[in-house]
């Protein structure tokens, strides 16, 4: 019984100790973005700070173009989640539900999609953004961006579509609703989780993203967060605070929605490894 | 109703036209630029697998950064999964706290690479950094050994995030897995008097098999292809050591404009992928059978 307890304790400090690995350099972002210089490369590099400098905040968000940034941020994530949302709700539906023999086909070519890494169609698509002239503007990243959530999306509906019985439908045309009708009204409504589910994992996605952010965007105003706080790290490599500030304000929206939506991030995060 | 052609296309079509457009057509392009000298200006010479043949002969660069990413792998899946699956077992036995601590650890998985990017730049940094500031206090003697900018270290300090940023999402994968398994078996288990050790060993890693192939594919074809960390982190720097393929391909293609030339090594990336993950799917079909047995 004692050996028990004692593997018990030790399991418990395990888990704090790697809990503590996993939080502190998180702790750490957020005690120097609210230091000055003197105590971040002073005597309290670890500390609370001792003169909360909430002014590192007001700078960020006054001297650069952060605000700027995040809102382009907002914008694409938003549109990114709802336009692939949508298309892919539709596209699964027909893929799971309707009949037809290249269904198995066109689910193929998706799932293609999900062991392509980005890299492989960077010089391609921006060759393709730059002659249509898309380039220099919203849809320079929105278009790739909507175009590379679909399979994944795709793939967590249709394993959710597939669970809906087919007396759905039936009941719904006896009733006298048309394809369009039923699909919105009743269909669409059974798979809110799932579309949750998917809109999570494409959030994450395109709010981080890096590498077309990085390639496609060349003016400032067209930035997003991660690029535009790369820039100023450069530009500012010496103010620690300013520059975690900025990180701190990029980072919220994620671990906001993470909090309220713990389960539901896990769930999806899980859903798109598994399907993967 | 659920036949009609017309209403197929307009459910279909737009998602598909769109994924090939911006998501096939790119890809196959890119696999065709990869057999051409090409500059992006000027003609393109058909040179067969030539571009391939310079990687591996010609390019010490490159040989490097492939090293450089089997090493991110081999870390990825003999320290990080380890360590996630290790997690999930302690925790799947319910621990006070469970739901507290899974949350915690993936708390780091939802922040942008770019963010823990820059945050790990300044735990490394030389003379502020956390690091340094630790190992100080422990040996009482100045340290300010310079990790990022040093050929030695500088790719090592990269892996050290990156395994460290993803040990969440591997635990959660894992930790959903074992949830999954049904308790008959440990009963059983246990009326045969088997210790918790046996019951882990014999019952949960055998019938975990799918989900760590699972894992292994996700984490070998993840370092593969890393790029953000390393972009941020060190640029490839210094002096080329601490290049991964997908660093090198986007220097060659848009700083150097080898078009044809960073192709080949953005396709080597797909291939590696698919070839590794092809290796691992074999490597699995026994124990996976023997699962399903179970």
């Amino acid at each position: 019984m004692k050996n028990k307890k004692l593997a018990k304790k030790i399991t418990f400090l395990v888990l704090i100790l790697i809990a503590v690995s996993q939080l502190f350099p998180l702790y750490w972002l957020l005690t120097f973005s609210l230091k000055g210089n003197a105590e971040i490369f002073g005597d309290n590099i670890i500390g609370l700070p001792q003169n909360w400098r909430w002014e590192n905040y007001v700078r960020a968000l006054t001297q650069t173009n952060i605000i700027r940034y995040f809102l382009n941020s907002v914008f694409y994530s938003a549109t990114t989640v709802a336009v692939s949302g949508m298309l892919s709700s539709m596209a699964a539906y027909a893929i799971a539900r309707m009949k037809w023999k290249r269904s198995g086909l066109v689910f193929g070519i998706f799932a293609i999609g999900i062991m392509i890494p980005a890299q492989a169609a960077l010089l391609p698509l921006f060759q393709l953004l730059d002659r249509t002239g898309l380039k220099g503007g919203y849809l320079a990243l929105l278009i790739p961006y909507i175009a590379g959530a679909l399979p994944m999306s795709i793939l967590i509906l249709t394993g959710f579509y597939k669970g809906i019985p087919k007396e759905i439908e039936e009941a719904a045309y006896i009733d006298g609703c048309g394809v369009f009708k039923t699909f919105l009204l009743i269909i669409l409504p059974i798979i809110k989780p799932a579309i949750a589910t998917a809109s999570i994992f494409t959030f994450l996605g395109t709010w981080n993203e890096l590498m077309l952010a990085n390639t496609f965007v060349d003016a400032d105003k067209y930035r997003t967060l991660p690029v535009g706080i790369m820039s100023f790290a450069g530009q500012y490599s010496t103010d620690w605070g300013l520059i975690g500030a900025g990180m701190v304000i990029a980072t919220i929206p994620t671990i906001v929605i993470y909090f309220l939506l713990s389960n539901q991030v896990q769930d999806s995060l899980v859903a798109g490894a598994v399907k993967g | 109703m659920l036949g009609k052609k017309s209403h197929i296309a307009i459910f279909v079509l737009p998602a598909l036209l769109l994924f090939v457009t911006f998501g096939l057509i790119p890809l196959v392009t890119s696999g065709i630029y990869s057999l051409f000298e090409y500059d992006g200006i000027g003609t393109m010479n058909f040179i067969g697998f030539g571009n391939y043949v310079r990687m591996f002969t010609e390019d010490p660069n490159f040989i490097r950064a492939v090293l450089n990413s089997l090493l991110l792998t081999g870390a990825s899946l003999f320290i990080q999964l380890p360590i996630s699956l290790a997690l999930a077992m302690l925790l799947a036995k319910g621990v006070k706290g469970e739901k507290y601590f899974r949350t915690i650890y993936f708390i780091p998985v939802v922040i942008s690479s770019m963010v823990i990017g820059q945050l790990w730049i300044k735990i490394f940094h030389s003379e502020y950094g956390l690091l340094n500031m630790l190992i100080t206090t422990v040996t009482g003697q100045t340290f300010d050994y310079s990790w990022l900018s040093n050929p030695n270290t500088a790719f090592l300090s990269t892996v050290v995030p990156a395994v460290w940023q993803y040990i969440g999402y591997h635990m959660l994968i894992f930790y959903a897995g074992i949830k999954s398994i049904s308790k008959d078996y440990y009963e059983a288990a246990m009326i045969d008097g088997a210790s918790k050790w046996q019951t882990n060993v014999k019952i949960t890693i055998p019938l975990l098999a799918p989900v760590i192939k699972t894992c292994s594919i996700f984490a070998i074809t993840g370092s593969l292809r890393a790029f953000d960390l390393i972009y941020v982190m060190t640029g490839g720097g210094p002096n080329n050591a601490s290049h991964v393929p997908a660093t090198l391909m986007y220097n060659n293609l848009f700083r150097r404009g080898l078009y044809g030339y960073g192709s080949a090594q953005a396709f080597f990336i797909v291939i590696e992928c698919l070839v590794f993950s092809y290796i691992v799917t074999k490597l699995f079909k026994k124990a996976e059978e023997n699962a399903s047995v179970l």
